[in-house]
């Protein structure tokens, strides 16, 4: 019927364009792509190739779209579209890539700069070459050292570097010809009292030369330190100077071949390793499997028992004789209309082991938070009390929907009422209700507000290791795992994994979903 | 009639249904005996508490350590926000999805519903570390700001909600802006001008839905939000009772209370509008 039908939106534009719009739409393509332009000279400026790629197709696209009139639907689905692309799209694709890396705790820095860290580190030698030394300031206030080796060879300090002197030069003046320089361009010796004055000072001092550096170690010398690692560009190792050991990089790290590692590590690529050590590494397997496990259980339970008590209360409800039926609904549909985080704080005042009404009703102290099985039964019955309304809500509808007939003639052929529920209403209300109820699954899978506001995913197994707890789901596990802190440290690269790991599970999901619901056929048809 | 239920049936269901309010009505009861109980513990707490007062209330709003009002505020202005900009840009796309026929249109149209299998905290990890990517070059819209969470927001335009927009247009007979383009209109204003006011009710809907949605979200805001003055009211309710402003739970039960009432106010007035949205997404907002 209504294939076949177009609007010709181009053609018609063409027709009722006046240039005024026209011209407008040149001014402001023009505009914007300038101001494009302008921010990716910056961006290449700080090197954010990704972000200048992204802005060059960004731009081009709403160019393209605009300028060209086959584009002319793409117009008014661009402005939701940019988004979509740069809020879900990369997100996810970003998410993948965060997920072959070990980004975290101690792979913060990037390579280079891991480098930098580990060739600004020094030892001190067996036998260092120590160094007698006379300080300096000036009117300003600036320190500088003139240091002394035993076999007479002088080095005079400029800023951080070390430089080798003589100091027979004019500029150095001694006053009282006792062999020790008094002053030299605008410096003045400081006395021993002066010395200890500015000893902290001078304590901080890092010259550095050629590959030591050489530091105060007492208040009468200094000492040569050598430089303890140097890299090799070449062969892509890391080289202990003081021992001669070579140390590999590995999952980020240099690594010796003994397994010695170096801290700080590095953002590095490491494969399938995440998903590796989730199937086989006890320490991140076993509380992963635990927690996973734990996920469908409670989505599966949160389902059905929602599910059992809403048709229950619709049953009930599905009465043309019984009155208020109006207002009852509207009272019941109270836990669905607030705010969930708000109704889950509230269960957990109600829940509070030491004050809350639960237990002064019941009058025991029940560790709800405290026992996993009963922060796991509290979970299932705070969500109950959130659910129920809403499974109320489509059984009632799906109810009114199943012909009055069928019942009847059942009723005629002598079928018992749990007959005539078993055998006919019950397999009718699933076929509207089941994609409802895979949807509702699907939404507990991630229930990361009931979880976190509740038990907070505790409490912690004995034994465990790991941040994970008795009632944590996979979308709080992550969220422990990447925001978590606790002792954990930060592993953005492993919560990354588990969340696409969560990513599939729901897609598999959600594709069972439409094909139960045929929301595919819904958009073949349409089209 | 074959199943007309005798008159003790109907009592014994008017009886479940009245268990079934109390339960309902259990926690709303405390809570508000909570927030009228003027020595902010738990314990001993009966339903009309004695010397009972508005003073949590009042503190709310005057005490600067917890900056309750603006949390509601930011909330507000997030939620708003977002709302009016979701469903502008759902709007377009469902115009565009249900009047023109395009390449690339079917194909189109499953990605939206594809979308909507992900959230977007699945993605939390690479939305915080993008947001604080993102600071460094533009301060306003980087970690901990409003604007950087509104534009993660706004990436769900084109999701379900659009879906939904859409298939009330095509409820809309085309005859109506065909004599608009017959007299020389371009199809910007035959949706501007014709559509947009007959589609009136979804977008209401669509906006009240994506108003409670936001809302009511807790994880996003917690992570990309890391200064008390910036939080959302989602975020700020749950430091009453843990760590920061130690465990006051008067003052919370107030505060529950404020933040509850306006969105059970619009669930309950747009019942009908609501539930049929919500129902069809299958998801609570």
């Amino acid at each position: 019927m209504r294939v076949g039908y177009l609007i010709t939106g181009p053609q018609r534009e063409m027709r009722n364009d006046n240039l005024y719009p026209l011209i407008l739409k040149i001014i402001l393509l023009s505009g914007m792509s300038a101001v494009a332009l302008w921010a990716m000279i910056i961006l290449i400026g700080m090197e954010e190739y990704w972000l200048v790629g992204a802005l060059a197709a960004g731009v081009l696209c709403i160019n393209f779209v605009f300028l060209n009139r086959r584009a002319y639907p793409f117009r008014y689905i661009l402005p939701g579209l940019i988004f979509f692309v740069a809020m879900v799209i990369f997100p996810l694709v970003y998410t993948v890539r965060i997920a072959f890396t070990n980004f975290g705790t101690g792979h913060f820095l990037t390579k280079r700069r891991a480098i930098e860290v580990l060739e600004g580190r020094y030892y001190r030698p067996q036998d260092p070459v120590r160094y007698t030394f006379q300080a300096f300031q000036n009117e300003a206030g600036a320190l500088r050292v003139i240091l002394t080796t035993i076999d007479g060879d002088s080095f005079i300090s400029d800023a951080e570097q070390l430089i080798a002197v003589d100091l027979s030069q004019v500029r150095f003046i001694d006053d009282n010809n006792d062999g020790l320089i008094d002053r030299f361009d605008g410096y003045r010796r400081l006395t021993r009292m002066e010395i200890f004055r500015n000893l902290a000072a001078l304590e901080r001092l890092r010259l550095s030369k050629d590959e030591y550096i050489v530091k105060m170690t007492s208040p009468a010398e200094f000492t040569r330190f050598h430089q303890r690692f140097r890299y090799d560009p070449i062969e892509e190792v890391m080289i202990d100077l003081k021992t001669g050991t070579i140390y590999r990089p590995q999952y980020g790290i240099f690594t010796s071949a003994a397994g010695e590692r170096l801290t700080p590590g590095f953002k590095a690529d490491i494969g399938w390793r995440h998903f590796r050590e989730i199937l086989h590494n006890p320490a991140i397997s076993r509380p992963f499997f635990r927690v996973f496990y734990w996920t469908f259980l409670f989505a599966g339970l949160s389902v059905v028992t929602t599910f059992a008590l809403g048709l229950f209360l619709a049953l009930t409800f599905n009465d043309p004789l019984l009155g208020g039926k109006k207002f009852y609904r509207s009272i019941l549909i109270i836990p669905w209309a607030i705010p969930g985080f708000i109704s889950v704080l509230i269960w957990a005042g109600l829940f509070n082991t030491e004050v809350g009404i639960i237990n002064q009703l019941i009058g025991h102290r029940i560790p709800w938070f405290q026992d996993p099985f009963l922060a796991r039964t509290a979970l299932i019955l705070v969500n109950l009390w959130l659910g129920f309304p809403f499974m109320m809500t489509i059984s009632l509808g799906a109810l009114q929907s199943i012909p009055h007939e069928l019942h009847e003639a059942a009723y005629v052929d002598g079928a018992s009422p749990w007959q005539r529920f078993h055998s006919i209403t019950f397999p009718l209300l699933m076929v509207s209700l089941a994609p409802l109820l895979v949807g509702s699954f699907a939404f507990n899978f991630n229930n990361f507000a009931l979880v976190f506001l509740l038990t907070g995913g505790g409490p912690h197994i004995p034994g465990m290791p790991g941040a994970a707890g008795a009632t944590d789901i996979l979308i709080s596990y992550t969220y422990k795992l990447a925001f978590g802190g606790g002792g954990w440290g930060i592993q953005y690269g492993l919560a990354s994994a588990v969340s696409i790991i969560i990513a599939l599970i729901i897609g598999t999901i959600s594709l069972i979903n439409f094909k139960l619901s045929g929301t595919f056929k819904e958009v073949t048809i349409d089209v | 009639m074959f199943r007309r239920s005798s008159l003790p049936r109907r009592i014994s269901k008017h009886l479940i249904i009245w268990v079934f309010i109390a339960l309902v009505f259990f926690p709303i009861a405390w809570i508000f005996s909570a927030s009228l109980n003027p020595a902010n513990t738990l314990i001993g707490q009966e339903l009309i508490p004695p010397n009972a007062n508005w003073d949590h209330f009042v503190n709310l709003f005057t005490n600067p350590r917890h900056p309750f009002g603006r949390w509601l505020l930011n909330s507000v202005k997030i939620s708003g926000i977002t709302a009016i900009l979701t469903v502008a840009m759902g709007a377009l796309a469902a115009y565009a999805f249900s009047r023109f026929r395009f390449r690339g249109r079917r194909t189109g149209l499953v990605t939206m519903l594809l979308v909507q299998m992900f959230p977007s905290m699945m993605a939390m990890v690479a939305l915080f570390l993008f947001l604080q990517r993102i600071g460094g070059l533009v301060p306003w819209a980087g970690l901990n700001t409003h604007a950087g969470l509104i534009l993660i927001y706004l990436g769900g335009a084109l999701g379900f909600n659009a879906w939904l927009m859409k298939g009330y247009f095509d409820t809309i007979p085309r005859s109506l802006e065909e004599s608009a383009l017959i007299d020389g209109a371009t199809p910007f204003q035959a949706f501007i001008w014709i559509i947009l006011p007959l589609v009136r009710p979804i977008l209401a809907v669509i906006a009240i839905l994506t108003f409670i949605g936001t809302y009511g979200d807790f994880l996003l805001p917690s992570i990309l939000l890391t200064g008390t003055e910036q939080y959302t009211f989602a975020v700020g309710l749950r430091l009453f009772i843990v760590g920061e402003f130690d465990t006051r739970w008067g003052i919370f039960a107030a505060a529950a209370l404020l933040g509850a009432l306006p969105i059970v106010i619009i669930f309950l007035l747009l019942q009908d509008f609501i539930v049929s949205g919500l129902t069809r997404g299958a998801v609570k907002g």
